[in-house]
């Protein structure tokens, strides 16, 4: 009772990456408030999963094992997870901001209402006095967040609702083996106890899933595309712009989320590091977390439409202007030069 | 029937794409003054897919939903020129203070009010608070099932819908059953522009809290054209727990705000111009950075 949970997601069989983080920091945050840390693994084929956790410091292991359950959809999940919550009552409850943990995450905090604290880059134990009500917290879980677009940082509690429930994105969290032989329980879930028919009326038709394969980290030129390249179709000039002169696309995780560009290319804290002799930003902003990944590129082309853009701190060569107006140029312009 | 019954739920946004130095105030609030209020990009994606279904099956509705201030029934306005049929601003002192929780109840409670919905449509995430919550929250307190991170709604017919999913790391196309909550990423069309005659018909749409000091001629000219009133509803057109509302019903509280800062260093400044590109092209041949 009162454990520290964290949602293990799945991959072809695997528990990803952002799940064994969050269980480093779940044993952290267990020992820090002296109690266990519990794993639940949601899908199908799943024997002897528990192994891939347990050396992370998983005291238990929940195992809903079904082929209804992979690959992941929405509402049986949600119902395992609301009904273990409920008879479980953790004090804590982790997932990783993924797709996955994104689509999840909300439904089972409303239906439990429970607070949901989106994309958290720390999380600590601390205490609270709540001065209005003359109300005293201790051992609460500090949720930290950016938001407004990264300009401001707010640290989140959740006082009186459990779970006190969090999502982190993959590569904020450390991943750390406690020991290969640490020893947990497995529970096996009886998933028909758990899951109503309704909840099977989403049907996944077709699925593609890729494993990386394209290599930003080793190219001489990156053309680099951030939310403000605003569509797909504009994200295509970049891709023109990156074959005429020979080089990558790059993205910044806005753009990444957004959907103009794939996971792979993602440049930052929590994408690849990259240190091209030519960098072109364009519609970056070049939030810290950005700049981490790309500020020892030895040049620094910056395309923004707002001059004061902090990306231009960082720039050679700062371009005030929009992009689908800029990109067609500089191709026109190095085609007629290199004729 | 025929045609859908489509909402599309819609956030007024501060743009902060665009946080210029005054975005701060010294106690390091946020100034939304200072911060032009736009229609959140991807409810504008989210819009689209509903007027692509209003295209396709005759006889569709599409009805803005947003919740916020008075100011807020700007984007319903913009949601009318490009095509929406009406909209409804729900605005009340009291749903202030509200986290995604107390935000997707009260916009749940709203749904439940306007009878019978096909399909809600939401971006999939708003810029400001940029947790992707409320249209997830909104499906479960309503028991719909939900399709997130769509690039496209494919098809939406005898009850099915089919959408094409955009994840991390693939697509995935998904079939699903009426009523149902979608939200829309930023990777699906553009939303189309505004439509000069719906300009024309809508530009002196308002809602209540926007009539406040309207002269006689004003008043008169709405109530000739009742198209011209854009829904207005507070916290008593609807059923709800006042417990669950605002500050009150937010689990979440903001224990603090930190303000992040950046500085500057000297750079080359260019212009968008053939010429101008022309020179920089020049200098990366010259100095074999490129070609
Ligand atoms: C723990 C953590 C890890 C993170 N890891 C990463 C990471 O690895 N990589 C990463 O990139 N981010 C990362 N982020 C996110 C980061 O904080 C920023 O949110 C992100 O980098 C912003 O992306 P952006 O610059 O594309 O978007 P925005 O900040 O939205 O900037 C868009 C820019 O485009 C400009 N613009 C708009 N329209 C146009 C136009 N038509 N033409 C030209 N310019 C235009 C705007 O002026 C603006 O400057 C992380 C955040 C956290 C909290
Ligand atoms: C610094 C800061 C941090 C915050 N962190 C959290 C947090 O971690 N957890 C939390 O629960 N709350 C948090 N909030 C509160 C949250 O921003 C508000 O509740 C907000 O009203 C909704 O959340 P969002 O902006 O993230 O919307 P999202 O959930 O990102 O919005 C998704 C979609 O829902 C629809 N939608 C959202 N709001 C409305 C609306 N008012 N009217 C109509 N449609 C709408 C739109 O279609 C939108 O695209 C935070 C607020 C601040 C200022």
């Amino acid at each position: 009772m009162n454990n520290v949970f964290v949602y293990c997601e799945i991959e072809e069989g695997q528990v990803a990456d952002v799940s064994l983080e969050l269980l480093t920091k779940g044993r952290k945050l267990a020992d820090d408030l002296k109690c266990e840390l519990e794993a639940i693994v949601i899908g199908h084929e799943l024997k002897g999963v528990e192994k891939q956790v347990m050396p992370f410091g998983v005291d238990k292991v929940w195992i809903a094992d079904d082929k209804r359950l992979y690959p992941y959809t929405t509402l049986p999940h949600t119902s395992i997870l609301v009904k273990l919550f409920e008879e479980e009552k953790p004090q804590i409850a982790l997932m990783g901001a993924t797709s996955i943990g994104r689509d999840l995450g909300p439904r089972v905090s409303s239906a439990l209402h429970s607070g949901l604290t989106a994309d958290c880059t720390s999380l600590v134990i601390g205490d609270h006095e709540d001065k209005k009500n003359k109300k005293e917290y201790k051992d609460l879980l500090y949720q930290i967040r950016p938001a407004f677009g990264g300009n401001i940082v707010a640290t989140i509690i959740n006082p009186d609702c459990r779970p006190q429930m969090a999502t982190v994105r993959e590569g904020v969290m450390k991943k750390e083996i406690v020991s290969d032989a640490y020893k947990g329980k497995v529970k096996n879930i009886d998933v028909e106890k758990y899951v109503k028919p309704e909840d099977f009326v989403i049907k996944v038709i077709e699925r593609h899933m890729e494993k990386s394969k394209v290599n930003i980290k080793n190219a001489g030129i990156i053309v680099a595309g951030g939310y403000g390249v605003g569509s797909k179709a504009n994200f295509d000039l970049l891709t023109e712009l990156a074959e005429v002169i020979g080089g990558e696309v790059g993205a910044s995780r806005a753009a990444v989320d957004a959907g103009f560009a794939s996971h792979e290319r993602q440049i930052g804290q929590t994408g690849v590091t990259v240190r091209p002799k030519l960098y072109i930003a364009c519609g970056i902003s070049g939030q810290i977390q950005h700049t981490a990944g790309m500020e020892e590129s030895a040049m620094v082309i910056a395309i923004n439409t707002d001059k004061n853009a902090p990306i231009n701190a960082f720039a050679d060569y700062v371009i005030t202007g929009d992009i689908a107006e800029v990109l067609p140029k500089m191709i026109k312009q190095y085609k007629e030069n290199t004729k | 029937m025929k045609g859908l019954k489509i909402v599309v739920l819609a956030k007024q946004v501060p743009d902060t794409r665009n946080v210029g130095k005054d975005a701060m105030k010294a106690d390091g609030t946020v100034n939304r003054a200072a911060l032009p209020a736009i229609f959140n990009p991807e409810d504008l994606n989210a819009l689209e897919q509903a007027l692509r279904l209003k295209d396709k099956y005759e006889g569709t509705e599409v009805t803005l939903l947003t919740m916020g201030p008075g100011r807020a029934a700007e984007i319903i306005r913009e949601g009318l020129y490009r095509g929406a049929d009406n909209g409804i601003l729900l605005s009340d002192r009291a749903f202030a203070g509200s986290d995604t929780l107390a935000t997707s109840y009260a916009l749940s409670c709203t749904l439940k009010k306007m009878g019978k919905i096909d399909i809600i449509i939401a971006g999939r995430q708003a810029i400001d608070g940029d947790t992707a919550q409320v249209g997830p929250q909104v499906a479960e307190k309503l028991g719909f099932p939900q399709i997130t991170y769509a690039e496209d709604i494919v098809s939406a017919e005898k009850g099915n819908v089919v959408v094409k999913r955009r994840l991390e790391r693939g697509v995935e196309t998904v079939e699903g059953k009426m009523p149902m909550v979608v939200t829309v990423n930023a990777s699906a069309p553009e939303c189309r522009p505004r439509n000069a005659k719906f300009v024309m018909k809508y530009k002196h749409a308002r809602a209540v809290s926007e009539m406040q000091n309207a002269t006689e001629d004003y008043i008169a000219l709405h109530s000739n054209r009742p198209y011209l009133n854009i829904g207005e509803w507070s916290v008593n057109d609807i059923d709800t727990n006042a417990e669950e509302l605002g500050l009150t019903g937010s689990p979440t509280k903001v224990k603090s705000i930190e303000n992040v800062v950046f500085q500057a260093k000297e750079a080359k400044v260019l212009e968008p111009t053939d010429a101008d590109m022309g020179e920089l092209m020049k200098e990366l041949i010259a100095n074999h950075t490129i070609g």
